[in-house]
């Protein structure tokens, strides 16, 4: 490699909001790194983080990463590992407040920088941009936002590399950012400390490869790996990815030495393929990709490199993230047993829904499942066996208005004592009703964002 | 020839993007490639899926990653928060679709008898 053979080690220490708690901590003390990436936001994560800063203005980000940092502060700072996170998600600067007052309880005041990228939440200037004829279309129907409008409850737009490069410049040891795009958490630091320039498409592209495996963490080291999943070491203390990438994009997927899971071309090559599109052109803000020209080299002892990856040019266009509301939704269980469990499950079904009726509820969709039998094959698991040992009946309901879903998860216990025999399963109580926070994918012209993001890195 | 289950041949991955759901499939043997290629036409995943996919199922092809990329259209009872599916996130879908019948050379089927499924006790 050129650049002297130098690599940069990017580890991955969360690959969603709730992953592994002790997992960064592994990362930080079982050997060297250089940057840590959390990423703690998915599609659904911002419109959870939404309904909780709805209720308290304080909230709305990944809570779990302060008390994590407050414990691996003072490690990071000593060897030097910089933190790379959108654990801000719709609240970045409330997270970024929280960070430094764990900065100081672990006692590195003074010694450390917290790094804060804003700019991201286009919901205070969403009429305007309407208004100027930014029409937000679903990405997938192409219905204008317009129609939905009053229900809008978040409105992010995924942001590139270049304000974390911005904020490592300015000497920030920990960056928190909001709807950041997973992948530039980890090829951000690579764009820094290299310096990659934005025509250099083939060493960005290299980098947003090494950001997907890296993104879902212990999903590319072993962790939900269905080839001979069996076999995987030590999942209980499964190590997580860290990427060595050198100056020419060129790198190696591993993980510390003496650590769980496995990283092989089988390990890498599934989560390659997750949540995958058009593999020849995956969209992110700095760069497109093109998945199908990756090269996989399984060099034994936990260790594939990655080479031949080339990329094309950015598009003019962000994504953004919107959450709308879209009425309420509940889901209630019962667990039937042998014999005929199925057959019982069933008759419950139908009676439920004949009360249902007899009430006048209306549901825009009602779905009855059979967990243990349909729930996750449908009807490719053909006609459930009689001597099925138990099922559980599983049936969810959806509606604009609250009080006909209210009053369904009012209609699952009765079952019990006034439906088919053998159920059991009811101690949690009632169902919850939830309101659904929906997902709008739309594009923006990257010229009415960009300009807007504000990078501000303060000592703690 | 012979008829074999994909789960023998392949072990997948899959996702959402919204109401879709992503399943990649991935040889085994990365020889075997070509018959995945092959065998699992658009029309045949469309078709294996029935009324579990309501829209279009669109193919892509890895060749460098022996694997191939299914886009399945309308998979997840409108997606994320809105779907009252128990995998509404399409997490497990992939593997509905390892149940698939393709049709394989004779010592093929002989060559991958057992794999991809958990070896007997003992």
């Amino acid at each position: 490699m050129s650049d002297n053979g130098r690599v940069v080690r990017v580890a991955s220490g969360q690959g969603f909001w709730g992953d592994d708690l002790e997992a960064p901590v592994r990362q930080v003390e079982g050997g060297p790194i250089d940057y840590l990436m959390l990423d703690y936001l998915a599609e659904v994560t911002m419109s959870i983080m939404q309904k909780q800063r709805a209720r308290d203005p304080n909230a709305g980000y990944a809570r779990d990463f302060v008390p994590l940092m407050q414990r691996i502060f003072p490690a990071c700072i000593k060897q030097g590992v910089r933190v790379v996170t959108n654990a801000g998600g719709v609240n970045p600067r409330g997270c970024a407040e929280a960070l430094a007052e764990a900065g100081r309880t672990a006692g590195v005041a003074g010694h450390a920088k917290v790094g804060l990228v804003t700019g991201d939440d286009l919901m205070d200037r969403l009429d305007s941009l309407l208004g100027e004829g930014h029409e937000l279309r679903h990405m997938e129907t192409g219905a204008p936002l317009c129609e939905v409008r009053e229900r809008v409850q978040s409105a992010n737009a995924y942001i590139g590399a270049a304000p974390i490069v911005r904020a490592l410049e300015f000497g920030a040891d920990v960056i928190v950012t909001g709807r950041s795009t997973d992948t530039a958490l980890t090829y951000g630091p690579l764009m820094h400390e290299f310096g990659w320039a934005m025509d250099d498409v083939d060493q960005i592209a290299a980098g947003v490869v090494a950001g997907h495996i890296n993104e879902c963490g212990a999903q590319s080291t072993g962790g939900n790996c269905m080839i001979d999943w069996w076999q995987v070491p030590d999942l209980a203390a499964v190590g997580f990815p860290i990427v060595e990438v050198g100056a020419d994009g060129k790198f190696v997927v591993t993980k510390h030495h003496g650590s769980g899971g496995w990283v092989t071309r089988a390990s890498v090559t599934e989560q390659i393929l997750y949540e995958m599109g058009d593999p020849t052109t995956y969209i992110t803000p700095d760069v497109i990709a093109d998945f199908t020209s990756i090269q996989l080299d399984d060099q034994g002892d936990d260790r594939v490199r990655v080479h031949g990856i080339t990329g094309r040019a950015r598009t003019d266009f962000l994504k953004v993230s919107i959450a709308y509301s879209a009425g309420w939704k509940a889901t209630g269980t019962l667990t039937y047993s042998w014999p005929d469990a199925a057959a019982k499950a069933k008759a419950a079904d139908r009676v439920l829904r004949e009360r249902l009726d007899r009430l006048g509820l209306r549901f825009d969709e009602m779905r009855t499942e059979l967990v243990g039998w349909d729930s996750t094959h449908g009807a490719l698991a053909g006609e459930p066996p009689a001597d099925l040992p138990e099922v559980q009946l599983r049936v969810g309901v959806r509606a604009d208005e609250r009080a006909s879903v209210e009053r369904f998860t009012r209609e699952i216990a009765p079952l019990v004592l006034t439906g088919p025999p053998s159920v059991t399963g009811f101690a949690g109580g009632r169902p919850r009703v939830q309101e659904i926070m929906a997902y709008w994918p739309a594009l923006i012209e990257r010229s009415v964002v960009e300009p807007h993001l504000v990078v501000d890195v303060q000592e703690v | 020839m012979a008829r074999v289950q994909l789960v023998h041949v392949a072990h997948t991955r899959s996702g959402d993007k919204g109401d879709t759901a992503n399943v990649g499939v991935i040889a085994y043997d990365s020889e075997h490639y070509d018959l995945l290629c092959s065998q699992l036409t658009t029309d045949r995943v469309k078709a294996h899926f029935g009324s579990m996919v309501r829209g279009d199922v669109e193919r892509f092809e890895l060749p460098n990653l022996g694997a191939l990329n299914f886009l399945l259209y309308g998979a997840l009872g409108g997606g994320g928060t809105m779907s009252l599916m128990n995998d509404a996130q399409g997490k497990v879908f992939s593997t509905a679709l390892l149940r698939i019948e393709i049709e394989v050379p004779d010592e093929v089927a002989r060559a991958v008898q057992g794999r991809g499924r958990l070896p007997p006790a003992g």
